[in-house]
Formats: structure tokens, C-alpha cells, sequence
């Protein structure tokens, strides 16, 4: 950890791309669940994430990025599923 | 080497200041009284005497917000304004202090509503004297401009790297034309010098993210930090000082001491107060009573150490504030004073008067009245009250 005479002045971050070390995914209260078979990969929940915690591979959604996931629920709210099932559910982070 | 003698108001000298520095620049939104300062800022944008890019705001929040954005893109950055105004970029201006950033900004210090009123006294300042800014006073129309030329090279030395305001009356020295002194536009251009980026935003080669979050792991060292910088502050005033005295052959301090070596009874007074105080000790040393004046002009970082030795020496002192803090206490730089001359076992009997706010006029017998009170408890006479409002109808 830094000293007080080691910081930059007006806490300027200067490397690129460290907001990657900052792993937020403690913070969630409730834990999105990805059901594969429910899933039509509209990408519905990969534009609505707030942050960038929908992975991603040859242009499909893929599992969860869970260090950095919040646990918003947004994905789950929009994702519109398969025949009236969801294929993305909250589920309580103690489970 | 001297300027041309003129005539100007507050206003005029603080905005021909701005063109002088020719800011990147410059996010505003006008107020009574300081409006003129931008009116004729704006002036010189349009006429090209400036490279100044002008930004309209909305508000002062958003514009103190853009010349936030402006300093973090790496321009040297102006702004002005007063009283409600100031009050309303609160939140950012402990952004752009925290953020460490250089922007300029003349205020024409007016009183704040509830009621409402737009003449001088220092209840804006004062408010945001905690800020993290750095805060010069001005007796006059000179010491505006020579302040605000100054308040660049203090904001925008390496050292630094701070945001300043510089305070002037308003009414009273914003729009009162007096004569004054400029730096011819070479010299002042010159003395203020090339604008130094550090870690601009712009600079895409370097690429730098500001504003982070900083949470419970460091945000104590970073306001240690700031602490540590506000420490330097005076030694860079005082540098700055020293080589403005040598292109403008006026000569500036931490505050200015008026007859006080050996006074023994003195006012504390910022501002454009301070001129009718030093005539009326001029007529008390003709009858032979020691007085004298100090005015701080360096308010934040306040110079405890150096004002409380200008002062220990002393017998009975009182302070004046064009302010007041409604916590049941004194006026904002009484606490200052009284703070100064804490560490001394023998010091002077310091009393509190208020005195104009919302412009009323600071009169000569106010003054009379303050110093003949300061010889009584000087010779031991009893304190009636350690605050008092003065001028005031009872």
C-alpha cells in the first residue's frame, strides 16, 4: 500500500485498463444464474449490463463475469427467454 | 519597467488580468457583482485579444464543472464569480481541489441570501474558506490585479498545482474606479509564463483517468497529501511575490503590517476595510497612542506561525469580520487569530467586532471607536463582550 507522499497528485490513474484489478464482484447481494437451455442469445442482457459482466465467444453470450458482476438484476429483468422461461435468474448470493 | 497609471474599477483590473494570462479556458455564468469581470472577459474573446475558449454555462456548478474538465484536459484555466454563485459551485470546488487543478478565479466577495442582497461583505468567501483552495484578499482595485497576475504563478507552479480565488469587495472595489497600475501586457505575459500541462487528458499518448474512487484504503493519504501541499503554499506566495516585486516594483506579503512593530493595540482587517483603518491609526499615532494594522492577503493556507509572531507583542488586538458563523461563535478569522496567538503564554486581549455586512459602510468611527476601546483594555480595562456587532442599530 502506498504512503501519503507516494500518491499521484488528485489520485490521477495513470495506467490504462487498471479499473480491471478493481474487482467488484463482492458487492452482490444476488447472484445472476445463466440457464443455457432457456437462452435464444438475443445479447439483450450483453447491452444492458451496466458493467462488462456478460463474457462473450464468437459473438454469443457465454457464462457470467463474476468478479465484477454487482448483482443489479437488470440482465434477469430484460432477458426475455424461451417460451415464457427465463433464461437468467437471481438467486440469492448465500445460497 | 512601470505600467501605465489608469483609472479602472475591480472589475476591470481582474478581467484585464484574465487577458493577460490569455486562458484556454474560461467556463462562467454571470452574478451581480462580478458580471462585469466576465462582460468584459467575453469582450476580448470576441475581439481576438484572446485564444480564450469561451464556455456559456448554465449554472456556476456547471461551470466550475467545465473549467474542471478544461484544467483536467490540460488548458490553463479562468473563471469569476461572487456571493450565490460561489455558494452554488460548492460541491465542485472540492473537486477541483481535490482533483489538484490550477484554475484562476476572481471573486467579488457579496454577502448571501437568506435575505437576499448583492453588496460586499465576505460571507461567500468565508464559507468556502475550507475548500482546499488557496484564497487571496484585495484592499483595492490594485492589489485585485496584482493578485489575480500573481494567482497564476501560485496556481500553476509545479510545487502546487491548486486552484486560487482572489477576493475583492464587492461594490466597494469591484466597481469603485480608482487609480491604478498596470503591468503592460509584455511583461505581465512574460511573468506569468508558458502554461505547464501535467498529466493532461488530451495527451493521448499517456493515457490518464481522473476522478477514481478512493475508499477507506487511501483516501486518508490523499487528504494528507493535500495537507502536506497547502504546508508549501506561503514559501511559493512569498517566492512569487519576490520576482513580481521586481517587474512592478510593488511589493507583497503573507499580509501586510501597518505600523505594528511597536504597536500595542491593533486591528485585524481584510480587504478594503483596511484603508480606512490605516488612516484612523494614522490620526491615533499622531496623538501618540501605538496602533496599528495587519490584513491578511494569504487567508488559506492560513499563515498561523508568521501572523501569530506579527501579533504576540501586542496588548489588546481586535478582529474584525465581514462575516459571521452562526454556530453560537465568532466571526470566521477571529477563530483564525485566536488560533495563531494560542500557542503563546503572554498574549494580547483579542476581542471580535462584525462589522458591514451586506454592505453596510464601514465608517471612520467605527474604527475610532474599536481603537479607544483597544487603548482601555490595553490598559487593563475590563472585556465586555469578546463579540460585538458594530454599526448596527440597537
Amino acid at each position: 500500500m502506498k504512503t501519503w507522499k507516494e500518491v499521484t497528485p488528485g489520485a490521477v490513474v495513470t495506467e490504462p485498463g487498471s479499473a480491471r484489478k478493481f474487482k467488484t464482484g463482492s458487492w452482490r447481494a444476488a447472484k445472476p444464474v445463466w440457464i443455457e437451455e432457456n437462452c435464444i442469445q438475443c445479447m439483450f442482457c450483453w447491452i444492458y449490463c451496466p458493467d462488462m459482466s456478460i463474457k462473450t465467444k464468437d459473438g454469443k453470450r457465454v457464462e457470467f463475469d463474476y468478479d465484477y458482476c454487482k448483482g443489479c438484476g437488470i440482465c434477469a429483468l430484460e432477458c426475455p427467454g424461451k417460451k415464457g422461461k427465463k433464461a437468467i435468474i437471481m438467486e440469492e448470493e448465500s445460497k | 519597467m512601470m505600467g501605465k497609471r489608469i483609472a479602472a474599477t475591480g472589475n476591470e483590473a481582474i478581467a484585464n488580468a484574465m487577458r493577460i494570462a490569455n486562458p484556454d479556458v474560461c467556463g462562467a455564468y454571470p452574478i451581480t457583482p462580478a458580471t462585469e469581470i466576465m462582460q468584459r472577459f467575453t469582450t476580448f474573446v470576441s475581439n481576438g485579444q484572446v485564444k480564450t475558449e469561451m464556455v456559456l454555462a448554465e449554472s456556476e456548478h456547471s461551470a466550475m464543472s467545465a473549467c474542471i474538465g478544461a484544467a483536467a484536459a490540460g488548458g490553463r484555466v479562468a473563471t469569476a464569480t461572487s456571493s450565490q454563485g460561489l455558494a452554488f459551485m460548492w460541491e465542485m470546488l472540492f473537486v477541483a481541489s481535490g482533483l489538484r487543478m490550477p484554475i484562476v478565479m476572481g471573486v467579488a466577495n457579496r454577502a448571501l441570501a437568506a435575505p437576499i442582497n448583492i453588496h460586499g461583505d465576505h460571507s461567500d468567501g468565508m464559507g468556502a474558506r475550507d475548500c482546499g483552495w488557496i484564497h487571496l484578499y484585495s484592499e483595492n482595485a490594485q492589489e485585485a490585479f496584482d493578485n489575480m497576475i500573481q494567482a497564476f504563478r501560485i496556481a500553476e507552479h509545479l510545487d502546487v498545482r491548486l486552484p486560487v480565488m482572489v477576493g475583492m469587495d464587492g461594490f466597494i472595489t469591484s466597481h469603485a474606479i480608482q487609480t491604478m497600475e498596470w503591468l503592460d501586457d509584455e511583461t505581465g505575459a512574460k511573468f506569468i509564463g508558458e502554461y505547464q500541462k501535467v498529466r493532461p487528458l488530451l495527451d493521448i499518448k499517456h493515457p490518464v483517468s481522473y476522478g477514481p474512487l478512493i475508499l477507506t484504503d487511501m483516501y486518508h493519504e490523499y487528504r494528507k497529501a493535500h495537507d502536506y501541499v497547502m504546508s508549501g503554499v506561503p514559501n511559493v506566495v512569498l517566492d512569487v511575490a519576490k520576482e513580481f516585486e521586481k517587474v512592478s516594483g510593488r511589493k507583497y506579503g503573507l499580509f501586510e503590517s501597518y505600523r505594528l512593530d511597536d504597536a500595542e493595540v491593533a486591528i485585524v482587517v481584510l480587504s478594503s476595510a483596511a484603508g480606512t483603518t490605516k488612516e484612523i491609526v494614522d490620526q491615533f499615532r499622531e496623538k501618540g497612542i501605538k496602533a496599528g494594522v495587519l490584513k491578511p492577503r494569504l487567508y488559506r493556507p492560513f499563515p498561523y506561525a508568521q501572523i501569530g509572531e506579527a501579533l504576540k507583542h501586542l496588548k489588546a488586538v481586535a478582529v474584525l469580520d465581514r462575516a459571521d458563523c452562526f454556530g453560537g461563535s465568532f466571526g470566521p478569522m477571529y477563530m483564525d487569530i485566536a488560533s495563531a496567538l494560542y500557542p503563546y503564554a503572554q498574549k494580547p486581549v483579542l476581542v471580535n467586532k462584525i462589522y458591514g455586512l451586506g454592505g453596510r459602510d464601514y465608517m471612520p468611527e467605527q474604527a475610532e471607536y474599536v481603537l479607544n476601546e483597544l487603548v482601555q483594555l490595553a490598559k487593563g480595562g475590563e472585556v465586555k463582550s469578546f463579540k460585538e456587532y458594530i454599526g448596527v442599530r440597537e
